[in-house]
């Protein structure tokens, strides 16, 4: 995990292990947006800023300070936040930002927005499905193996679930509807298996 | 806060065997020319949650009938804690049902006509426990599953949240050995089907239950210890031989 020096933030064991099983196929949140966003509850400083976004969306994978001073830097470019003063630390004093209303435009701009969804149309199921049937070989053993792992990532992810917070089911339920979508398409695949290999053999 | 008062409970139940707890071996069931199970094997331990996964129509429900004592086997072997259930007659697998086992079910089956505290007591009562005492451990559970104050309330006047979770009191309330749960979130939202879930596994655990649960969800049986599948009348045994990518 790259903690950058000086932070005190902490993943919380339980979401790291969520993340650890989840992360594979989960988007990356946009960070400049999220910061103004955050930015948009309350002034803060680039410190805090990490704290809080580590805490709730980067909690396997915290913002690197470079990271976070840049991002800043390049939205007081963009007149999206602008300087509100200097607040006292344990180091240096801290450059305290404010959002302004152009930043404000963009965060609502970008919660308006849908994300593109993502169907995964050529995943390696997919592929190894496709192969198996035009090499003659057992797709239904292979699903059903596939099928095992799954679960056994679902009872993994549900048991973290029930020892976790409200933000650690939120994140958790995500994962489990992803892989539950998964295990339903291997189901109506396994289904369709005899016509999928008419369809795919010379 | 004062310690609470849990209403005990004395019912005559099965020796405890070495092994498994629950055990179909070669299980065969047909209704009429169909066959339902051809052959079924499962083996479930004391205290063990299994999740029973399958298609529509792949003898799922019907192999927990058959654990249950509710179907007899047309060849095969049913045990239940060291006890042969398939070669128990009809009575013998009543008692065994009303004393060691719990039932939960997809539509609650609560008697419309009966409160929610008749419902909970009614297997008790049935087992010739007293009125007294069946009513106070019918109260008790009610409560430790979040129903207080619904004691009074017919089937009729409860959400299927709370009604389902009446069903699984009336489930507990024996202190069953097995809890046998034929898709019991199967008429529930997500999120109340989540809290029974909660409550069932936790409530399992609580009490040493065994738990069988048939379901076609992977969210619900992801709350097991772990899962069989049933296709076309077997039992299919699950060996996670490495994970590639």
């Amino acid at each position: 995990m790259s903690q950058t020096s000086g932070g005190p933030t902490r993943a919380p064991v339980l979401t790291q292990s969520i993340h650890s099983v989840y992360t594979r196929t989960m988007s990356v949140p946009n960070v400049p947006n999220t910061l103004l966003g955050l930015l948009e509850r309350e002034p803060s400083h680039g410190y805090e800023l990490k704290r809080e976004y580590d805490n709730y969306f980067g909690r396997a994978k915290p913002l690197p300070f470079g990271q976070v001073y840049a991002t800043l830097s390049r939205l007081e470019r963009d007149n999206k936040v602008s300087p509100a003063g200097l607040e006292p630390g344990d180091g240096p004093d801290r450059k305290r930002y404010t959002i302004t209303d152009a930043g404000r435009e963009e965060v609502e701009q970008w919660l308006a927005a849908p994300v593109d969804p993502e169907p995964y149309l050529q995943t390696v199921l997919f592929a190894k499905v496709v192969l198996a049937l035009m090499l003659g070989r057992e797709a239904g053993r292979y699903l059903e193996t596939q099928r095992a792992v799954h679960l056994q990532q679902m009872r993994e992810v549900t048991d973290l679930k029930r020892k976790g917070n409200l933000v650690d089911s939120l994140l958790a339920d995500h994962a489990l509807f992803h892989l539950e979508a998964d295990l339903r398409w291997m189901d109506l695949t396994e289904a369709r298996l005899s016509a999928l290999a008419k369809v795919v053999s010379r | 806060m004062s310690a609470v008062h849990v209403p005990s409970l004395t019912l005559p139940g099965p020796p405890d065997g070495p092994g498994y707890l629950v055990e179909a071996r070669d299980v065969v069931k047909s209704f009429g020319e169909t066959p339902a199970l051809r052959g079924a094997n499962l083996s479930v331990a004391r205290g063990e949650i299994v999740a029973v996964m399958g298609p529509s129509g792949s003898g799922k429900s019907t192999l927990l009938h058959c654990l249950a004592g509710i179907f007899k086997p047309d060849s095969g072997e049913v045990w239940c804690d060291g006890q042969r259930v398939d070669r128990l007659d009809e009575t013998k697998r009543t008692k065994l049902r009303r004393q060691c086992f719990g039932f939960v079910f997809q539509f609650g089956q609560l008697v419309p006509e009966l409160s929610t505290a008749d419902n909970v007591a009614l297997p008790l009562l049935l087992n010739r426990v007293g009125r007294k005492q069946a009513y106070e451990r019918a109260v008790y559970w009610l409560a430790r599953l979040g129903l207080e104050g619904l004691e009074g309330r017919r089937s009729g006047e409860l959400s299927g949240g709370q009604a389902q979770r009446v069903a699984l009191a009336r489930a507990l309330v024996t202190k069953p050995t097995v809890i046998f749960a034929d898709e019991p979130t199967g008429s529930l939202d997500s999120l109340t089907g989540e809290m029974v879930m909660d409550q069932m596994v936790d409530s399992a655990r609580a009490e040493g239950a065994t738990l069988v649960l048939v379901t076609h969800d992977a969210r619900v049986a992801a709350f097991a210890d772990r899962e069989v599948v049933v296709r076309d009348g077997l039992v299919l045994d699950h060996q996670i031989v490495g994970v590639a990518g």
